[in-house]
C-alpha cells in the first residue's frame, strides 16, 4: 500500500505551507485526483489520520476532488470522456488517444487558520 | 518549496483544475491557499536528479517492474550472459526482504546493490539517489532497476529511469493490462515473459494481450521472451542497444543546444539532500 507513502508526502507539504504561512491550525486540504493517478481515494482517506497525528494538520478535514478521465483522438481530433481500462476514441473508435487529464494527484488547496491575536493585558 | 514547475498541470487539464485566485480570504482569521502541486513533487525532482547523475555519464537506466515472479531476475540473469561483453553493466535490486535477488546477479560477476523495503512496496527516488552513489557511475554502460514486484505501487513513482520495462508473464493472463492500466500505461517495452509456456497455458493469446494494451492506448512495442529456452533475447539484447544510441544521440544533441545551462551537471549539489556526505564505495 503506498497510499501511507503518499499521504506522508502530502503531510509534509501541508506542513510547510503552514509554517511558511504561520497558520496555528489546518482546517482543510482538498485534493485532486484522476482516475488513473494510481491511487485509491479510499486509501488515502484510510491514510490521513495515521499521517496527520500530532501534526498541524490533526484535525483537518480531506476533501477528495474526482477529476475526470478525457482522452483526445490522434485521429479525428475528438476529445472523449472514458474509463480507465478503455481508452478508445468514441467518436472513431480509434486507439491512439492521448490523455488530456485523469492522472493527476496534487494538492490543489489548504485552508489555515492563523494565529489568534493575543488578547489585550490591562 | 517551487512555485513554477506546475507539477502535472498541462495545457489539457488546467481549466478543469484551477480555480479563481491564488489566495482567498475564507471566514475570519482563515486563509485559502492555492497549491496545485502534485504530491509526488518531491519524489519526481529527486528522480529528475537521479537522471541527470545518469545521463552526466552516458548511462542507460532500465527500470524493470512486473508482478513477483513474472521473471526479471531471470531475465537478468539470462542478459549479463548474453549481452555485449564491452557493455558494463551494474543492477540495483528492490526487495522487501532478502539479498537473494543481488546475490543471483553477483554469482554473475555483476554488480548488484540490494535495497530491502521493509514494508513499502515499491522504490523511491530517494532510494534510488542512495544507491547512485554507491555505484561508479563513470565505469558503466547500462543501470538495470529491478523493482519490487508489485503491479500497482511501483507505476506511481518515478525513479530516474529513462525507460521503463513491464513484464507480463505468460502464467498471469493476458488480460492484465485492462487489470492494472496504470502500470501498463507506464511501460516503454511490454515484454511478455516465459514465453517457453506458451504451448502449455495456450489460453494465453500475444493478440489479444497487444488488444488489451491498445484499450489502455499504450503504443509500447511488444516482445515475447523466454530466459529458459532464450528465445527472442536477440530481439530484447537489441532494443537495448537502439535505447543506449538514442540516448547517446539525445545526450550529445542537448549539449550542443545547451553547454552551459548546467542542467547536466547534478553535483553542483544545490539540492539537499544527505546521501552526498557518503563516499562512494567500489
Ligand atoms: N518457464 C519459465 N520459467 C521462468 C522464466 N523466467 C523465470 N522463470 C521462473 O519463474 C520463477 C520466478 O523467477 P524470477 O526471475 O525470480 O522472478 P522475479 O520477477 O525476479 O521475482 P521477484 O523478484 O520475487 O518479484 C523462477 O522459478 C524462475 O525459474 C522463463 O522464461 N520460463
Ligand atoms: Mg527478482
Ligand atoms: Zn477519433
Ligand atoms: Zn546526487
Amino acid at each position: 500500500m503506498h497510499e501511507l507513502s503518499i499521504c506522508q508526502a502530502l503531510m509534509h507539504q501541508v506542513q510547510n505551507i503552514a509554517q511558511e504561512r504561520e497558520a496555528e491550525y489546518v482546517t482543510e486540504i482538498v485534493i485532486g485526483m484522476g482516475p488513473l493517478s494510481g491511487v485509491e481515494a479510499q486509501l488515502l482517506k484510510n491514510a490521513f489520520p495515521i499521517a496527520s497525528v500530532g501534526t498541524v494538520a490533526e484535525t483537518a478535514k480531506l476533501i477528495i476532488n474526482d477529476l475526470p478521465l478525457r482522452v483526445k483522438c490522434g485521429q479525428c481530433g475528438a476529445e472523449s470522456e472514458v474509463t480507465p481500462n478503455k481508452l478508445l476514441c468514441k467518436n472513431c473508435g480509434n486507439w491512439r488517444t492521448t490523455l488530456i487529464s485523469g492522472d493527476e494527484l496534487m494538492l490543489m488547496s489548504v485552508e489555515l487558520e492563523k494565529h489568534k491575536e493575543p488578547e489585550a493585558v490591562h | 518549496m517551487c512555485d513554477t514547475c506546475g507539477c502535472n498541470i498541462t495545457h489539457g487539464n488546467e481549466s478543469l483544475i484551477r480555480p479563481g485566485g491564488k489566495l482567498a480570504k475564507t471566514e475570519s482569521g482563515k486563509e485559502a491557499v492555492t497549491v496545485l502541486h502534485s504530491l509526488l513533487h518531491e519524489n519526481d525532482h529527486a528522480a529528475q536528479h537521479n537522471r541527470e547523475h545518469f545521463d552526466r555519464h552516458n548511462v542507460l537506466a532500465v527500470n524493470l517492474m512486473s508482478s513477483p515472479g513474472a521473471g526479471k531476475t531471470s531475465l537478468l540473469e539470462a542478459t549479463i550472459q548474453q549481452l555485449d561483453p564491452d557493455l558494463r553493466i551494474a543492477v540495483i535490486e528492490g526487495d522487501l526482504e532478502t539479498e537473494n535477488d543481488a546475490e543471483r546477479i553477483r554469482k554473475h560477476g555483476v554488480k548488484a546493490i540490494q535495497i530491502t523495503t521493509g514494508s513499502a512496496c515499491h522504490l523511491d527516488a530517494h532510494m534510488i539517489h542512495q544507491a547512485v552513489h554507491n555505484l561508479d557511475l563513470s565505469e558503466l554502460d547500462i543501470v538495470f532497476i529491478e523493482n519490487v514486484g508489485n503491479l500497482v505501487c511501483p507505476a506511481s513513482f518515478d525513479l530516474g529511469q529513462h525507460q521503463n520495462v513491464v513484464l507480463l508473464s505468460v502464467p498471469e493472463g493476458d488480460d492484465k493490462p485492462v487489470k492494472y492500466p496504470v502500470m501498463f500505461r507506464a511501460a516503454d517495452l511490454v515484454m511478455i515473459s516465459k514465453s517457453d509456456l506458451l504451448p502449455i497455458l495456450n489460453d494465453f493469446k500475444i493478440e489479444k494481450a497487444k488488444h488489451y494494451l491498445h484499450d489502455i492506448a499504450s503504443t509500447a512495442p511488444v516482445i515475447e521472451l523466454s530466459s529458459k529456452d532464450s528465445s527472442g533475447m536477440a530481439v530484447w539484447l537489441e532494443w537495448l542497444d537502439q535505447q543506449i544510441a538514442s540516448r547517446k544521440a539525445y545526450l550529445q544533441t542537448y549539449r550542443k543546444a545547451a553547454p552551459l545551462n548546467g542542467a547536466l551537471s547534478p553535483h553542483l549539489h544545490t539540492m539537499n539532500h544527505p546521501a552526498h556526505s557518503n563516499k562512494v564505495v567500489k
